[in-house]
Parts: structure tokens; sequence; C-alpha cells
């Protein structure tokens, strides 16, 4: 399946290299960086590549290229899922997944790898698993290493890998047992100039950090259950118990791992929490124009909008802009020409407005567009769905536990500004 | 490139060396010797924590892509290391060079093939990976022996890495592949779901067209698949589509027609019931059934692979009417990496074309945004206009006219295209679109104005009649437009439609002459296009105007213009040369054209299968299977169906078994379950009547699962015990069936509290584990002794193995009359615990033989003895008559110290002692007769106690020997060489000392019993109880 793994950072240089099966030559990267000259931007090099005898599959993660070189047919996201499940697996041993991060640790990195995949198959993924492998490294273990020339690698075959609960390890044991649960949501929407909404949905995710001694089995139930449009589960999650009586019955995995993804369809109807007025206007002829921008609170439930940043692309005639914020910091980028402003909270009875004058090129042509605006917040202690946990209930140990649970609403891919135009005049 | 120091291409040269110089690193042999040297020197210290190190720096050169081939002699030293570090390092070496030192490697083959020898599954499995990975054509023999052997191991994880050797020994040399195949066949019988993945992954590299094997599997492919890791699902049900798509019949109807009634008539035809009376109905194989039920949870996974190849499935195997499940999840996997949208995006865009309607009411989700990369834009601009309709057309071009001002004017471009396409589709809105097209010519950006010429003109043609005012309008904006496509554009449309625009054609031919020098060729290819065209239809006012443009096109620059020019003057320049060809002038240049198609890049992308690297690049990737078309009469569907009947099979219908309980114990199997089980219990015609009976109880079967199988192991390898002992397998079966009766009787809510207890999942899993070698010692039992020496090689180089014989025997806990109702058995299955290494693990099974419903029932906090005792979750509820078997953990610290706990209930409590006989207190372990001896001598003196025996007759026998020792301590037998002499080993559970024991018979009824330990308190209860037993018969 995978035959090689290249790392290639954004200049293109190949930073690591590692075979499965036969060495092949690094030169097969050279349809790559070809690829990656002719996209405009990073994200737009095509993930999958034909090459004459190979065929390249990349993803692009934390501005690293991850390229895998395929020989013979095999579906596509099957090998794009493992990569990401690599780059996952590096910011779980690492913090972080840098080039840097990468290089410091290039003996791990590489013991991973090979774990990982035999034969370009996937061996072990399960992030429990792997840590009974191979430890993820610490300043105290290298320390204690180097003193007792102990190892990393562990020597037995990781009890998860046998078990029908491969994403736990036996034996776990804590002095503080506690289990927290994160529901985040995040907002995709994109509403018109005039402010209605064109699609707006909700993704949302249960992030939990489970730190339980011994063999829990928790279930979790909802409130309001049949919220939930379309779901996807950690494998520990019993499907059956689920379909039956929509209650999340699971033997969780030690750690941090993503209990639940679900997603709330634009069918329903999305709240939207910020309304946005804007107004920029440029006159034919002068070389001048007025920007306007008013936010303010919408259907909140009375939560505070926090960590609220707008961005904009300003159309390319736009020189500079002259700006004044009632709250917060701009910055205009005049060779980017992206506008953005760092509003902090939203005050409702001070609406933070930004408004001032935009020179524009001389001679330039009146630029036509409304831009897009981009707009990021968050809203702390509310599901904008309305998604409440009714109860957590731990069976099979005896202890009791800490258990929190924590809600946030965040904005994903919210965009606001483009007008749409009005059905009638297509019509006409 | 600013990380140009940093640039690891060239290997060698100055700046390389400089960089040398600075990690101390060898390239090549001229720069880097010192480096070389110093690292060869570290490998050869006798220190590990150097040693260490300087293998740590070659993988670090490795992973860089450097050459470190030289150092191999000094590595390939390392490969017997202890140091586990060392040793995985070593093999990344080796695994990387051996290719390329073959000889040298072959130094390093006889650690791995002890290595495979080793207790440690970990140690056996890496290395078979590395030996197998070392690609040395001369080591083929070995490899294969290596694979057969793993593929039998104990470990089910030896059997995986046996799989993974089997592709790569196969593409070493494909001569093997028939003893390959064998190997194949075998593994692919394995119930383990570890390894299943694997195995169809060794099938579909080396065997695809052998579909006959998979008949036999395709059930236990299909129950095991929820329950199979992430990956190896992906590659089963790719396999099965195939499979499938051979086997079955088309669901779907030849005419394509579904009305109401034929709708209706499907869905009964899934309940497996007949139809109404139609023609001929439909009715899908049970086994298609079965596939599709059992790979639908699995549209929930998290994996997006395996969501997507679920769909692939549903798009080529299920009824057209169920397809539309595939849908939501689909467009969940939009919300993940771009990677993935690209990949979804493509398949949604290739399934659109067909099925619209599944797509249409997700059509949101589709909506560009103007963050997404160029590539993504592109599909959902492509779904888009599949998806658009009559009834939805007007949104989507809405929407359009937003693209159309987008900034990546790439993408702008596109959607002026999709524009066309979407005129061309539905004919209701070709004249808006037409008007919406020709309001962008006076757009600012000349890309969507080129763009719109272009669209324009291939609508135009599509309907050329009544569109004079366009062209005209066109012909007006001719002298902004700079575009050269657009221009040259324009002008084709003058030339083709001259005759409805006689005014206006002349005299954009006058501009064009007067610009002629300054254009882009393909204008000028136009340009002279148009004269000619023109000259044809208007001599008199153009005759001058051609003449001088074909004068210019014959000192052009360009070869083609000048070519084209002399080819345009001899068809329409009538003269002497240009003979029969110039009356036909009229009709080469005007002749009608047809109008070009708009159709979707992806119209004929649906002759790949979906998901696969082939659909995405379109065109057929190496190794690509293709989908075979649905054959027209079903194939003998019995073929799958699992039989008993070679002795080697044995086994089979009693795993069959726990499959069912298993994935039930996950509740991840539909509750239709019970059909395939129970099909192929029925399938398993000889087997009894409790095989299907357990399979198909599938709800309640889980609980009832532990107690029959531990029954059922011990039936099958009682079986050759006298008629006694089978009454009372008998009765016991009796028992079995009357509690399930009871259990089926509890009301379905009750069940689910009886799921609660988590403590099943990991139990049921290790039982599931261990199983697969205890069907090999029914096999040696039941094969009537014949091959006790092979079963015994079975054994080899494990630690702990599996009981050799599970007693039946329960003992009472709490009676019914002092438990006010609540009874209690304890019951040990001599299985390692799972709650800790430390613990027996203990069955208890509480019945309520009271009249209500007892609730809450736990183990009390409190012991009194000091024993470590992990309790099983509290029962909830337990109603009259009902029983429910719960497993706990019991650190009896190697002593036959009763453990002491509390049993309570909502209102009582009632303290209980489990006192457990010596025997329950080890683990057997299987060892070679030489660590046998090895060990013995070390545990001389006081460490050995024995005593002479005397023994019944019927004991005499070596079968009966070894059931009688079995039976009194879990312990395993090892194997000997001498015919009077029975050994058998096992471990402490707590502490994890060796007990050895051995018999040595002097005559035929009296011997020397010998145990060797150093719990020596221990040893000699033991000794008490096993001389007691052997006197008895």
């Amino acid at each position: 399946m995978i035959h090689s793994l290249f790392l290639v950072n954004s200049s293109g240089d190949i930073f690591l290299e590692k075979h499965w099966k036969s060495v092949v030559s690094r030169s097969v990267c050279d349809y790559f960086f070809e690829a990656q000259e002719r996209a405009s931007e990073p994200e737009n090099v095509p993930p999958v590549i034909p090459t004459p005898h190979h065929y390249l599959i990349s993803v692009l993660r934390h501005r690293i290229y991850f390229v895998a070189v395929i020989q013979s047919e095999v579906p596509p996201l099957f090998v794009i899922e493992f990569l990401h499940r690599v780059v996952d697996t590096f910011q779980d041993y690492f913090g972080l997944c840098t080039e840097a991060a990468i290089k410091d640790n290039v003996v791990v990195v590489y013991e991973l790898l090979e774990e990982m995949l035999d034969n370009g198959f996937p061996l072990a993924t399960e992030s429990n698993i792997l840590k009974e492998l191979i430890k993820p490294p610490t300043i105290l273990r290298t320390v204690v290493n180097t003193i007792t020339g102990s190892t990393n690698v562990g020597e037995q075959l990781p009890t998860g890998q046998l078990s029908v609960v491969p994403w736990r390890r036996t034996g776990v044991k804590y002095t503080n047992n506690e289990a927290y649960f994160d529901v985040v949501e995040e907002i995709d929407a994109i509403i018109d100039k005039s402010g209605s909404t064109i699609t707006a949905e909700i993704q949302g995710v249960i992030d939990a950090c489970v730190k339980l001694t011994g063999m829990p089995d928790l279930t979790l139930s909802f409130m309001n259950p049949r919220l939930l449009d379309d779901v996807s589960f950690h494998p520990c999650v019993r499907f059956k118990r689920w379909e039956a009586e929509r209650i999340l019955s699971f033997i969780p995995p030690d750690g941090n791992f993503r209990l639940l993804s679900y997603h709330v369809s634009s069918q329903n109807l999305v709240a939207i929490p910020v309304y946005v007025k804007h107004n920029i206007t440029f006159r034919e002829g002068s070389s001048q124009g007025r920007f306007e921008l008013t936010l303010g609170p919408k259907q909140t439930m009375g939560k505070a909008v926090e960590s609220v940043l707008v961005s904009s692309q300003l159309p390319r005639g736009v020189l500079n802009a002259n700006l004044n914020a009632s709250q917060g910091t701009y910055t205009f980028d005049p060779v980017t020409k992206l506008l953005t402003w760092d509003v902090g909270k939203i005050n409702p009875q001070k609406l933070p407005s930004l408004k001032g004058s935009m020179s524009l090129q001389a001679g330039a042509s009146k630029p036509d567009e409304n831009p897009t605006i981009i707009i990021q917040f968050k809203i702390q202690q509310m599901a904008i769905s309305g998604l409440k946990v009714n109860r957590l209930d731990m069976y099979g140990e005896k202890y009791k536990p800490f258990k929190g649970i924590k809600y946030m609403t965040k904005a994903g891919k919210f965009q606001t500004g483009m007008q749409r135009p009005h059905v009638s005049c297509v019509k006409a | 490139m600013s990380a140009n120091s940093l640039s690891y291409n060239e290997q060698g040269g100055a700046e390389s060396a400089v960089e040398v110089g600075l990690e101390s690193t060898p390239t090549s042999s001229g720069a880097g010797a010192g480096a070389g040297a110093d690292l060869r020197e570290m490998l050869e210290s006798t220190k590990e924590s150097l040693k260490l190190e300087a293998m740590k720096r070659i993988v670090g050169l490795i992973a860089r892509g450097k050459n470190a081939s030289e150092l191999f002699p000094a590595v390939v030293k390392n490969v017997a290391s202890k140091n586990i570090e060392l040793k995985k390092l070593v093999y990344v070496y080796l695994v990387r060079y051996a290719e390329e030192q073959q000889d040298l490697a072959l130094l390093s083959i006889s650690t791995f093939q002890r290595a495979l020898k080793d207790p440690n599954q970990l140690i056996r499995a890496s290395a078979l990976r590395v030996l197998s990975s070392i690609r040395v054509p001369i080591i083929v023999p070995i490899m294969m022996l290596a694979i057969k052997e793993a593929a039998t191991d104990l470990s089910p994880y030896v059997r995986k890495t046996a799989a993974h050797a089997i592709q790569k020994l196969y593409s070493l040399d494909a001569d093997q592949k028939e003893q390959l195949i064998e190997v194949i066949e075998k593994l692919l019988k394995d119930k383990s779901t570890l390894v299943a993945g694997s195995v169809v992954m060794a099938f579909e590299e080396v065997c695809p067209d052998r579909i006959d094997l998979i008949h036999k599997n395709y059930r236990k492919l299909c129950n095991l698949l929820v329950d199979v890791e992430e990956w190896g699902q992906v590659v089963i049900i790719s396999m099965l589509t195939r499979y499938a798509r051979t086997q079955f019949i088309s669901p779907w109807k030849e005419d394509g027609i579904f009305d109401e009634n034929s709708e209706q008539a499907f869905y009964e035809s899934d309940e497996e019931k007949l139809g109404t009376p139609q023609s001929k109905p439909y009715i899908m194989d049970p086994d298609h059934r079965l596939l599709l039920r059992n790979t639908k949870p699995l549209l929930q996974s998290r994996n997006t692979a395996v969501v997507m190849s679920v769909a692939q499935l549903y798009w080529h195997l299920a009824p057209k009417q169920e397809v539309g499940v595939i849908t939501k999840s689909l467009v969940r996997l939009l919300r993940s990496h771009r990677e993935v949208q690209y990949i979804v995006l493509q398949n949604i865009a290739t399934m659109s074309i067909q099925q619209k309607g599944i797509f249409e009411p997700f059509m949101k989700s589709f909506y560009v945004r103007s963050t997404d990369p160029t590539h993504i834009k592109t599909l959902k601009l492509e779904i888009l206009t599949n998806l658009a309709n009559e009834a939805n057309i007007s949104t989507i071009l809405r929407e359009f006219q937003t693209y159309v001002k987008s900034q990546d004017k790439a993408f702008a471009a596109a959607t002026i295209q999709a524009i066309g396409r979407c005129a061309t589709n539905i004919t209701d809105v070709t004249d808006t679109c037409l008007n919406g097209l020709v309001l962008l010519l006076s757009n600012r950006d000349e890309t969507v104005v080129a763009e719109s010429v272009v669209v324009i003109k291939k609508l135009l043609q599509t309907q050329p009649t009544q569109h004079s005012e366009i062209i005209k309008h066109m012909a007006k904006l001719f002298d902004n437009i700079t575009v050269p496509m657009a221009r040259a554009s324009i002008l084709w449309l003058i030339g083709e439609y001259c005759e409805r625009v006689p005014k206006i054609a002349p005299d954009v031919l006058r501009k064009m002459a007067k610009t002629f020098t300054v254009e882009e060729d393909i204008v000028k290819l136009q340009t002279v296009n148009l004269a000619a065209k023109l000259y044809l239809t208007n001599s008199k006012q153009t005759k001058l105007l051609t003449q001088y443009i074909l004068n210019l096109g014959k000192y052009d620059q360009s070869y083609d213009i000048r070519d084209r020019t002399r080819f345009i003057r001899q068809l329409i320049v009538p003269n002497e040369k240009s003979g029969a060809l110039s009356k036909y002038a009229r009709r080469i240049l005007l002749a009608s054209k047809p109008a070009p198609m708009l159709e979707s890049t992806f119209k004929d992308r649906d002759r790949f299968q979906l998901g696969t690297l082939s659909h995405t690049i379109n065109s057929k990737a190496t190794g690509y299977l293709e989908l075979s078309d649905w054959p027209t009469a079903a194939p003998d569907s019995s073929v799958r169906n699992v039989e008993v009947m070679e002795p080697v099979k044995e086994w089979v219908p009693s795993m069959g078994k726990t499959k069912p309980l298993k994935s039930d114990d996950k509740f991840y199997s539909d509750s239709g379950e019970e059909e395939g089980a129970g099909e192929e219990g029925t399938g398993s015609s000889s087997e009894d009547s409790s095989s299907s009976s357990s399979s198909s109880s599938s709800n309640e079967g889980k609980l009832y699962g532990l107690n029959s199988k531990h029954s059922e192991e011990t039936d099958s390898s009682q079986s050759d015990k006298s008629s006694g002992h089978s009454d009372k397998k008998k009765a016991d079966k009796k028992k079995r069936l009357q509690l399930k009766k009871k259990a089926k009787k509890a009301a379905p809510k009750e069940r689910y509290q009886m799921h609660r207890p988590p403590t099943h999942h990991p139990l049921t899993q290790e039982l599931w584990n261990l199983r697969t070698f205890t069907p090999k010692m029914a096999y040696t039992h039941t094969g009537k002794k014949k091959n006790r020496k092979q079963m015994v090689a079975l054994f080899l180089c494990v630690q702990v193995s599996s009981p050799v014989f599970v007693p039946m025997s329960s003992h009472e806990l709490l009676h019914r009359m002092t438990g006010k109702g609540l009874a209690a058995q304890y019951h040990f299955p001599r299985q390692p615990c799972i709650y800790g290494n430390k613990m027996v693990s203990v069955q208890l099974t509480l019945t309520n033989s009271s009249d209500h419903t007892l609730e809450d029932i736990s183990i009390g906090e409190k012991t009194s003895s000091g024993q470590n005792i992990h309790r099983f979750s509290s029962i909830e509820r337990l109603e009259p008559g009902a029983s429910v078997t719960v497993s706990m953990g019991i650190d009896f610290n190697d002593s036959t110290q009763a453990a002491n706990f509390q049993l309570c209930t909502k209102e009582d409590q009632f303290s209980v002692s489990i006192q457990p006989v010596v025997g329950e207190l080890f683990l057997p372990v299987t060892m070679t007769e030489q660590d046998f001896r090895k060990e013995q001598g070390k545990l001389q003196g006081m460490n050995e106690t024995s005593a002479t025996i005397t023994m019944a007759p019927e004991n005499t026998s070596n079968q009966a020997l070894s059931k009688k020792m079995v039976s009194v301590a879990n312990m395993g037998v090892v194997p000997t060489g001498e015919d009077s002499l029975y050994r058998f080993a096992a471990k402490s559970v707590s502490s994890g000392d060796l007990v050895l024991v051995s018999v040595d018979l002097t005559d035929s009824s009296s011997g020397r019993l010998t145990i060797n330990t150093e719990k020596t308190v221990i040893g000699s209860m033991l000794l008490r109880d096993l001389k007691t037993a052997l006197a008895q018969p």
C-alpha cells in the first residue's frame, strides 16, 4: 500500500524520508515540486498526483507536506486518513508537529513510523497502543534514560493490541480520578449582505479528557439527543445502545480523545449569535472610499461574545486604509490587502465599530465587489444548538470520579458580506 | 530558498561537506570518512549507551536520505543485542540496506530464526517482520518456512504479521504464489479480528481472482466486520464489494422505473417475505442483505476511509432506493481536512450525475466558501451544476452570480462554464442565462469577459436562430475586449452567422484589417476565416478587404498563418489552378456545424469503482481490479454454507458460535443479526442444537455465552470420556437452555441492564483470543490419542497458555435460603484475569430464586481478609427467576486463605467467602523439555518436595494421568521424550513463580511425584492434592 513517505517543508526541501518496501528515489518528488510551483497557494496543490510509475498522495498540515508514494491501486482516502493520523500522533507525542520538532525527535519519529505501518499497511495507529510500545519523550525520561540506560521502547506487546478494547490499556492508575468533557460547537455560515442566512450549520464535537483508574464503563446521556442529526463516534462507543436509547455508552480510552462529532444541519434553524453591518463604498473617479463596519450580538442567550476577530480581503485597488476602531486594534497589510480587526469582547451597550477611509490606486477603476468578511468569535458556557448533557454515570469501578462538562461555541467558517442578488434580478 | 543550507538534495560536494563537519556524519566515502570511523568505533565499543547513541545518529542519517551503507558490517554485529531499542534501530537499518549488502545481511538471519522461537510474541512478530522485509532472494525458502510457522502461531498478532509477510514474499518472488495461497487459505479461516484485515489484504495482492477462497468465509467476514480494526475494514469492504458483484443478482430493476408500487415491493423483499403479486419479484439473497446490514453501522465511523468504502459498497450493491442512507455521512465528511473533501467531492460528483435526487436536500452543503482552495471550489461547482433542475435552478444561478464576482479568477471562469452547462441542460433558463452572460460581457475583468464570450459562443451554436441581437451586442463590445480567445470567438461567431448580421460583419472585418498585424495568432486565423466566409456570402462589399487581409497573411511571421492564408486563397478565389475544390468552397466553409456538448467532466468516471485511486485520477491505476457486472443468474449460494466435515475443522462450528456473541457484546451489530447467524447455525448442520440456539438468541446470548462456551469447550475435550459424563453434559445443556428461555421471557428493558456490566467485554475477548488454541486441544482429545506429541508441539514457545482443562464444577457461595432468595455459585474459569495480572479470575453466577426483583447487587466495600478484590460492576436489577453471570478478580496472594467479602443487595448484606483450591492458584505454562530441566535444576533442595504415590489402576494410562493432573491443578503439559515420565508446568498467579511437577512411573501402579517450586507451602499442598487425586479412581 504505502510505499514511502517524504516530508517536505514549505520551501520545498525533503527533510525526512521513510521507506516501507524497497527504496524509492527521492527524485519522485520532483513531480510534486512541479505541482507545488504551479499552485498559487499552498493549499492548491492537488492531493493526488499521478506520475509515470508512482502516485503521490499528500496532505498539508502545519505547513509540512506529508507525501506518500503509492505504487498501485489503493483507496486514496485510506492513505489520506492515515497521513492525518500520523500527524495527529506526532502532535500527541511532541506537543506540536513542526519541522523542528520532527528533526529533534527523528529517532522517535522513525520508531513510530516503523510501528504504524508494516509493508505499507497500518499496524498500530491507536495512540494508547503506540504509547506502550514507544514512550513519548519527556525531559525527565530522557534524563533517567541517560543515567539508567533504560529505553523508551516497550518490550511487551501492548495489552490493547489483542483486546476488544484496543484503545484502552489495562492497569491504568490515577490518584485523582477525573473525567472532563468539552462540548464544542462551531457555526459554519454564509450570510449575505442584508443579514439573511444563506446557509448555516453547526458542527459539534465532544472532546474528552478521561483519567480514570481501571476499566470504567461510562454512560453519557443528553437532555435532547434528537437534536443530533448525524454523528460519528470514537470506536469505543456502543453503536447499538445509541441506536436504541440515544445514550452514549463506552469504555473510554485513557487520556484525551474525541468521543463524538455531530452535525446539526441547516434544516434545523441555526441561531446566528452575531450580526455585522457594513457599508463599503467607492465613488467612481475618486481615489477615496468609505469604510464602515459595526458588530453586534444577536441570539446569544445572554452570554458574552468573546475573542472576536474580523478579517476581510479588501479589493486589489485599495492602497491603504485609515480607520478608527472604537475598541481593539486593526491592521491592514498593503501587500496582501488583508484587513484584520481584533475586537475582543462585544459590549452590547457600546457596539464596536470600525470606520474610516480607504485610499485607492489613482486611475484604477472603481472596485465593484463587496469583500467577504470572515468573523471569528467564541462564546463560553453555551452550546448554540442547545445540546445539553443530562448526566454521566460510571459503572465497573467503585471510586467516585470528578466529572466536569464545559460548553463552548465558536465560529467555524463564518463568512458574511458577499452580496447575493435577488432571484428577481436573475429572472429579469 | 531560505533553507538552502539545510538542503539535503546533494550528497557530497562542498556544501554538504561543511554540513558533515558540523554534524559529524558520513556521507560519501571522501567527505565523511572520519565521522564514519567515529560511528564505527562507537558501534564496536562495549558500552550499550555508546552503541545506542551511534545507532540513533545513523537512523538520523537514514531519515534524511543520506547514505550510511558503509557502516553495515559494524551495525549488523549488534543485531542480537539485548537492548530492545538498540535492536529495533538495527532492524530499521537492516531493512533499509539489506538489499544493497546481501551477503552481509545473511549474517543476521540466524538471529531472526532464533527470535522466531522466542516466548515473547512481540519479539516473534518483529523478527518475522524484519526477516520478511529483508529483500534478499536467497532467503526465500527460510521466509516461506517462517511464514508457514507463524501462520499457525498461537498469538493472533504474530499471525497478523504473517499475513503481511505473505505480501512481502510475493513481491520478492512471485513463484511462491501457490504455496502462499495455501497459507492465505488457512489464515482466511482465522477467527481473530486482528488477522482478518491483513489476510484479506494479502488475498487482494496475491490472488484476487481466487474468489472461491472467500465463499466459506463470507459470512464470518460479514459478521466480524464491525470489530475488525478500521484499516482492515476498508480492505475487507472493498473485497466484499467485488465478491458480491460476482455472486448475487442485480437488485436494480432493469427498466429503471421506480413507481410507488415497485418501491413497496422492494421494501417487502427486504424483510425477506415474498412480495406482493408481481410478475417476477426480486428476492435478495440473504447473504447479500447480510453484507448491507452489517456494513451500515460503519457509516458512523470516525475514519473517513471506512465511511467512503461503505458508501461505495452501497452505491455498487444496494437497491437504488437504499443508496440514500449514505448521503448524510458523505456530507459529514466534507467537514474534514481539505484532502478528504477533495476525494469525497469527486465521488459525490460522479454519483450526482446518476442520482441527483439523493444529494439535492444537501445542496447548501456544496455552497462555495471564499476560503476553500480552488480545486475544492471547482468540484463543488461541478456538483451544484449536476444537481441543478427546474426547481432549484434559480437558487443555484443566484449563488453562481456571487461566485462570478470571486477574486479567484480561475474559479470565476469555471463558474461561467457552469452557467453555460445549466443553460443547455435546463431549457427554461437558457434565455436567462444568456442574458446574464451578456451582462457579464461588460464586466471589468478580462477573464470573466473572455470566458463569457466563449460560453455564449457555445450556447448560440446550440440554438442559433434568434440571437442576432446578442451577436450585434458582442460586435459592439469587440473593441473593448482584449483577451485573444474572446476576440477569436467573437470573430468566429460573426463569420458563422454573417448572414444574420449583414451590416455589421463587413465593418468588423474592416476594423480587423487595420489591427491585423498586431493581433495574436489565434485572432489572425479567425480574421482570415471571417474574411473567407464574408467573401463567399458578400463578395461585393468585402472583396478588396479580403484580398488585403490575405496579403497581410501571406507575409505574416507565423508559419501557420501563411499556410492558412495560402489555403484559403486557393479555396475561395477562383483561378486556373484551383480546380474542382473551389466550387465546393461555400459548402466547406459554411457547413452547419454540430453544437458542442457541454458535459460534466465526471460523465464517464463511473466506469471505475467509486473511492478508488483510479476513479480519482480518471485512468486505470496499476493493480486496479475491475468490478464485474452482475451475473444474470445467481451462482449457487450454498457454497457459502459452512459445514463440518474434516477433523481439522472440527472446531469450526464451535468457533462460529462465539462470533455472534462477540459482535453482539459490542452493541454494534444490528438487531437483525440473528438471521445471519442463525443461518450459519443451520449451515453447520451436525452441530448440536445449542449451537444454533446460542447464536440465534443473540440478545441475551452474550451472558450465557460465557457459560455455554465453557461447557462447550469441556464438552468437546471430554468427548472421549465415559458415558456417565455425557449424561451430565446433557443435563448441563438442559439447564442452559432453561436459563436461556427464562432470559428470553425477560422484558427487553431488562436486557439492557444485563448488558450493562462492562466487565464482559474484555473478558469475552480474552476468552476469544485464547480460544484460538483451545480447539486444538479438543482436537487432540477427540483425535483419540494418536497425536499427543503433535498437540504438545503446538504449545512450544508459549509462556502462559490456555488452560488444558477447565473443570465444570462450581461451588456454592451463597445458598438461596441464607441469601433470602439470592443464590450465588462460583466457578474458576482458569483464564488469565483481565483486571490485574496477579488476580485469579472467578465467575459468579447469581440467581434470583425469590419472588421479587433484587436490585443493586454488588460486592460490599469492605473485605475482612485483606485480599485485593476486583468487584464486578453492580447489577441494577435481577428479575425473579433470572440469573446472571459476572466475573471478578481476586488476588489470593498465592495462599489458600479464603477471600471473605460481602455480597450486597439493596436491602441486605451477606458475608460470603471463596476458598480456592490450591490448583486454581496457577496459570498453565508451557516450555520445552530442556527449559524444564534447566528450571528444575535451579529449584533443588529446599524447593523440592516429592512423595511416592500409588495410583488407582484407571489412572495409569498416560491420557488418564494427564487428565487427572490437569483437572486438579491448572497446569500446562510439557512435552517429554520418555515414556514413563510426565511433566507439567505452571506459574503461581500472584508472584509468578514457577511450579514444576513431574511424575515418574516406576511400575504400572506406583511412581514418584516431584514438585519443584520456590513456594514450598503451595508445593506441599499441591503434592497432597495430587497424591489423593491419583489414588482415587
